[in-house]
């Protein structure tokens, strides 16, 4: 009988092509290459430079999300470009597709959105590949018990033509979290309290496995949370064993196999997971119960409390730039800004979760808040519900499909100063603008800061017994 | 394309701050580039222009103070953030060739050594040592995988394959791009 063997390196096993030696890293077969207009345009020249073709199309997918602007085009046709820049970019990800003959969700395709909303949606990410993207966030797909990560632009170059990553293997890590969440906290905090406990660099040189009944008993847009912010804690493969709720979350997506290759690869993806006895080299053990909403306070995303905690000691450049001092109130920190959306909160689940807090609400006079829904798919899907009515009428923006102000390039940022609370993955310094102050959180906890004007709970708004 | 490193010897800027992530190296807004080329203008931009692209007088940053240096010594946790390879272009481009601290980020570790930049850990007496002294000449040796800063000499270690990519001046796609047989056989067997 084969030794028990961990979910991760079951996956490591079936894609290497070359194993890794003291001299070399190994080389890493990659199923599905996702690509955008940020992080390609360098790689694509580095191709062309030397003559080379893309080696896979058909394992390559593309998606304009980071660059694009979130409001319509103007009265002459054209789209509001932040800069000619990113409308260059844009131009320059189109051409390249059509040189290399990749698929890509154009601007107008009604599959369109940010690339690790579309992956999963589509049902290209599936149990068991391994998949790259140039983009940190890369990990949201190991929600599906995928072996994902994020690669740098050379990287993106080197997958282009050879199909193939040098890579060394990571350690494992596991993360098991006991009993169940309580009402009104949500995967984002149990993200934040994760992040929190082990630390910004905590999971650095490890792949985390998140385990446990709380793992279990999260949706699958829940899973992509967790997942999406393994790399806020250092790690840059965070992966949940797929089972039932994965699989009929999957069924009928339109790149998943159908009929007899749907029952063959479903009896496959059972054996994705973690044997009992299978060496981890590290293992931590949270209980989920005691999680409550949480949010940042500082600059990293570690620096991470409960929404009704008071903000401890840290170095004076972080009160500094987030205007803060020890012990002050968390609920005392006044916004200027909401922001929902980004890989992180951006699917329809995450919607509905803002828009429970803020249906018949006002968002607070002289706050901006912008709803970008993940992808177009998900846009269609929340106007059917009304959540856009919801949210326009309680004087939110309810934008197109974009990363936004998750990375601000597009635009779409604060004003030097501001104090946002967003529903995004970083706090870094300058991160949604210069000098704009980042306070993360879930959808609720942001549509309730939203309502009051101040950083708030949303478990003391009423409608968020339906969460 | 970058030059070889083998050895080099040059006066450290010194930054203190920890975290300093791949946004402070490299602003989102100039993301918007299709070429890795001049990026070192924009290099920490925002430490060193104002809001109206005017040179800040008290940036640690100053064209003045930078100049010739090749060694960058960080605080702790240097490169965390974004995976932007962006941010060691520009700080290549920026005339940065060794970065040194006591904790540095993954990925910009990993990408950092694919396009010449030498990522340095190193313990903390020797970290606290060199960011106390700002313009300290520092040799570092690839070869002999030494490191010299005053009388102190340390050696350090460095990924074997990256290492001969950096003393060789040599990217890694020409490397996989020998393996094309390999990765054919992969894939027929996977049919
Ligand atoms: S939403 Fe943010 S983290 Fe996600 S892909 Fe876009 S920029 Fe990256």
């Amino acid at each position: 009988m084969a030794s028990p063997t961990s979910l991760f390196d079951k996956l490591w096993q079936r894609h290497l092509v070359i194993a890794e030696t003291d001299n070399r890293p190994g080389v890493l077969y990659i199923d599905l290459h996702l690509i955008h207009e940020v992080t390609s345009p360098q790689a694509f020249s580095v191709l062309e430079e030397r003559g080379l073709p893309v080696r896979r199309p058909d394992l390559t997918l593309a998606t304009l999300d980071h660059s694009v602007p979130t409001l319509p085009a103007g009265a002459d046709g054209a789209l509001p470009y932040a800069t000619p820049a990113a409308a260059n970019q844009v131009r320059t990800l189109i051409e390249n597709c059509a040189t290399h003959g990749i698929e890509l969700l154009d601007l107008g395709d009604p599959r369109r959105g940010i690339v690790h909303v579309v992956g999963p949606e589509l049902g290209v990410t599936q149990p068991g590949k391994t998949i790259v993207c140039g983009d940190s966030h890369t990990s949201t797909h190991g929600a599906f018990g995928a072996l994902a990560f994020g690669i740098g632009t050379t990287e993106v170059g080197h997958v282009l033509a050879t199909q193939c990553v040098f890579q060394r293997k990571p350690r494992t890590m596991r993360i098991m979290l006991e009993n169940t969440l309580a009402p009104g906290v949500t995967a984002k905090d149990m993200a934040l309290y994760i992040i929190r406990e082990i630390g910004a660099d905590g999971g650095q040189g490890f792949a985390i496995e998140f385990a446990g009944p709380a793992v279990e008993a999260l949706s699958m847009e829940a899973r992509m949370t967790l997942c999406n912010m393994s790399i806020e804690a250092g790690a840059r493969f965070g992966m949940v064993a797929p089972d039932e709720t994965t699989f009929d979350w999957l069924a009928g997506r339109p790149y998943c196999p159908i009929g007899a290759d749907w029952d063959g690869a479903l009896a496959d993806w059972r054996t994705l997971k973690t044997d009992p006895g299978a060496l981890i080299d590290r293992d931590i053990t949270i209980d989920a119960a005691l999680i409550e909403p949480m949010v940042t306070y500082g600059v990293s995303p570690d620096a991470a409390a409960s929404v009704k905690g008071i903000i401890p000691p840290q170095d004076d450049g972080a009160h500094a730039y987030m205007k803060t001092q020890a012990d002050q109130p968390i609920g005392t920190l006044k916004v200027d800004r909401v922001f929902v959306g980004s890989c992180t909160n951006s699917r329809l689940t995450d919607l509905r979760e803002a828009a429970a807090i803020l249906k018949d609400q006002k968002v607070k006079a002289g706050i901006t808040m912008l709803v970008v829904p993940g992808s177009e798919a998900i846009r269609k899907a929340a106007e059917a519900e009304g959540l856009d009515r919801i949210f326009t009428e309680a004087g939110a923006q309810w934008r197109l499909p974009g990363c936004s102000m998750c990375i601000a390039m597009n635009g779409d940022q604060g004003e030097p100063g501001d104090l946002v609370v967003s529903t995004s993955n970083r706090n870094f310094v300058g991160r949604q603008g210069k000098d704009v102050r980042t306070v993360l959180a879930s959808p609720a906890t942001a549509a309730a800061s939203a309502i009051a004007g101040h950083v708030a709970d949303p478990r003391d708004f009423p409608t968020a017994a339906v969460l | 394309m970058f030059a070889p490193l083998k050895q080099i010897t040059s006066e450290t800027l010194v930054l203190p701050q920890e975290n300093i992530d791949t946004d402070q190296i490299i602003p989102a807004r100039f993301l918007t580039t299709t070429s890795r080329e001049g990026l070192g203008k924009v290099a920490f931009y925002d430490w060193r222009y104002d809001d109206a692209g005017q040179p800040l007088s008290d940036s640690p940053l100053k064209d003045e103070k930078v100049a010739g240096r090749a060694i960058l010594v960080a605080g702790a946790n240097f490169g965390c953030g974004s995976s932007r390879e962006h941010a060691p272009w520009a700080l290549y481009d920026f005339g940065i060739r060794v970065v040194i601290s006591s904790e540095i980020a993954d990925i910009f570790s990993s990408n950092a050594l694919k396009n010449g930049l030498l990522p340095l850990c190193v313990e903390k007496d020797i970290h606290d040592y060199l960011l106390a002294n700002p313009g300290l000449r520092v040799h570092v040796d690839l070869e002999t995988m030494t490191l010299t800063a005053g009388n102190h000499t340390l050696s350090f270690e460095v990924e074997p394959f990256a290492r001969q990519c950096l003393l060789q001046g040599r990217d890694t796609l020409g490397v996989l791009l020998t393996h094309t047989d390999d990765i054919a056989a992969f894939e027929a067997a996977r049919e």
